[in-house]
């Protein structure tokens, strides 16, 4: 041993000259960008906060307590809860390095089902809410089969689905929407998300209230429980993380359930919202809801971000959408600056990506 | 204390590894080094064969029973997930619970109790260098993830570690630090089965060499017996090996 021992030293024998620090961290990002960067790269919520605050102050500024009232501010929350409920949604299957086209065709399929399991059959509302939940957990169960055991991408696999989904919703409701005067009539527990309360002139509904536990008990579930710590692993690197004992199965299936199921729970909240029960409701949900997510700062890559990030996003295209509508300008100017929103978060979260270089 | 024999895929090739030994792999490419140590912590499932732990049958069907039983392994790609905390990472997979109604109806994960942790194990590898345990694994350097891979499978090992070439992505100075981690983990008691091509690595560390060559295992030798041109020889047959040395463990 000692002979092929100092044999096998021999060509590091100078290395007992080299320093023998190895293992140091060094920061090497100085001055004020690197530390921006360094406090985004562990929060990255902040950049939509930042946003956020910024647009409310400016509108706050141009329009003053025509926008910065309880009622306007409650009302933008009121106007972005469905976008802001589906945003949860997508914000976790896209945490997964997923994407799911089908969110709005879910929603808009378990509310056809709430209604027209009570109108058509004569169920009970809560049961007929149940199954509409039900129909949606299981179109997520499927999606997430499809992903995690067919293998298939999830763009392909939603995209599928969200045709699918959508021509079953036209197909089963027969094109008839329930008009909102019935519901309130003979069942007004489809309506429960639309009830409201005031609170010193702010107007909340259950709706808004359901979004923003939603995203609390989720984000508590992502940080605080070994589910979410393995969701991210899952979306950072699935071969790593199965390698490192996640069950990567049963994280994705998890993840598409909850989605299907989150997304169905939208459903019920958007017959609160428009009162009535319309196959033709919540077609831009997909893409608004995807807008909320790259604009909160989740990255599509999947590992990254925090859910209220999206939440943050979601309230970022409602305070540009209230705002430049009572400035009085053209709608298209709010699209434009919401493209503009989406380009410069993915650019944010490439800088942000850089430490991993 | 390991047997490993009489399979269809390797060809009967005997495997065994003792109490305390660093064993070192060593094959050409294709010798099947990888798919014998697959075998036996479950990847692959052997179709003849049996794999004693201290005299017990272990066949295991997954790494996950592998790992239930103490045997870890540091893969050569780390299996690390690079936006998570150090932390997260060495506990992924048999994460804390915290005590109390929080962590049986929340389901909340005790964080300082897995942070301690990880600080405790990696300070005793000698690897405390890291500014904070919540860093990302992807802000460390090549060496440092090393070290946290090593550290993980030290910390969770209880039977023995497989090592998929640790070394290998490593620079000299990484790869020395690397090499006293392993020494080490030995001398804590906890056997490893090292697959490494570096020659001048695996005679510095290895107790014995298992010499693999067409499937089979052509011999095992001792580091201070042979020279690592020798070993290289019977690697690529251009040498007759000696004779396989009886097990006595």
């Amino acid at each position: 041993m000692a002979e092929t021992g100092t044999k096998g030293q021999d060509y590091e024998s100078s290395l007992s000259g080299a320093s023998q620090t190895v293992a140091e961290f060094e920061d090497h990002r100085k001055g004020a960008a690197g530390k921006i960067q360094h406090a985004l790269h562990v929060n990255p919520s902040l950049v939509p906060l930042i946003v956020l605050v910024f647009a409310i102050v400016l509108f706050g500024l141009l329009l003053g307590s025509k926008f910065l009232s309880p009622f306007a501010l409650t009302l933008i929350l009121q106007q972005v809860q469905i976008v802001g409920i589906v945003a949860a949604a997508q914000s976790l299957v896209i945490l997964t390095a997923g994407i799911d086209l089908s969110v709005g065709a879910i929603m808009v399929l378990s509310s056809v089902i709430m209604g027209q399991f009570t109108f058509r059959y004569g169920i009970p509302a809560p049961i007929s809410i149940a199954c509409g939940i039900a129909v949606g957990a299981a179109i997520g169960a499927v999606n997430g089969w499809l992903v995690s055991k067919v293998k298939l991408p999830p763009f392909i696999v939603t995209l599928g689905m969200w045709q699918i989904v959508l021509a079953a919703n036209f197909l089963y409701s027969a094109n008839e929407t329930i008009r909102s005067q019935d519901i309130e009539a003979q069942a007004p527990f489809l309506q429960f998300f639309g009830a409201k309360f005031n609170v010193g002139g702010a107007v909340f509904t259950v709706g808004v209230v359901f979004m923003l536990l939603l995203v609390l008990v989720l984000a508590f579930a992502l940080r605080h429980t070994a589910w979410g710590r393995h969701v991210y692993a899952v979306g950072d690197d699935p071969e790593a993380a199965e390698l490192s004992g996640v069950n990567v199965h049963k994280t994705l299936m998890s993840v598409y359930i909850l989605s299907g199921l989150i997304c169905a729970f939208a459903g019920w909240a958007l017959i609160g919202r428009i009162g009535s029960v319309s196959p033709t409701s919540g077609q831009l949900a997909n893409i608004e809801s995807i807008t909320a997510v790259v604009i909160g700062g989740i990255s599509l890559f999947g590992g990254r971000g925090s859910i209220l990030g999206s939440l943050f996003g979601a309230l970022i295209v409602g305070v540009f959408t209230l705002g430049l509508r009572l400035l009085g300008a053209d709608a298209q100017w709010t699209f434009l600056l919401i493209g503009l929103l989406i380009i410069g978060a993915v650019a944010t979260d490439q800088w942000i990506r850089k430490v991993s270089a | 204390m390991k047997r490993y024999g009489h399979v269809t895929a390797i060809d009967h090739s005997d495997f065994e590894l003792r109490k305390g030994e660093i064993l070192a792999v060593i094959g050409d490419n294709g010798a099947g080094k990888s798919s014998i140590v697959k075998a036996i912590c479950g990847a692959v499932i052997p179709d003849e064969g049996e794999i004693l732990i201290e005299g017990k049958r272990a066949n295991f069907t997954s790494p996950m029973e592998a790992r239930n039983m103490g045997i870890e392994i540091v893969y050569q790609n780390l299996a690390m997930s690079p936006a998570l905390s150090i932390a997260d990472n060495m506990f992924m997979g048999r994460e804390i619970r915290r005590e109390g109604w929080r962590g049986d109806w929340l389901r909340m994960l005790d964080k300082k109790k897995m942070e301690q942790f990880a600080r405790d194990k990696l300070t005793e590898l000698g690897l405390m260098t890291v500014q904070s345990i919540n860093q990302a694994v992807e802000t460390l350097s090549g060496g440092q993830r090393q070290g946290v891979a090593v550290a993980r499978a030290a910390a969770f090992a209880t039977k023995f570690i497989i090592m998929d070439e640790p070394t290998a992505a490593l620079g000299v100075k990484e790869s020395r630090k690397v090499l006293e981690l392993i020494q080490d983990v030995r001398s804590r008691g906890i056997p490893i089965i090292l697959i490494s091509h570096n020659m001048p690595h695996v005679f510095e560390v290895a107790d014995r060499i298992h010499i693999h060559r067409l499937g089979k295992r052509l011999t095992t030798i001792k580091p201070g017996d042979y020279s690592m041109s020798d070993a290289v020889a019977f690697m690529t047959g251009a040498k007759e090996p000696p004779e396989i040395e009886a097990a006595n463990a």
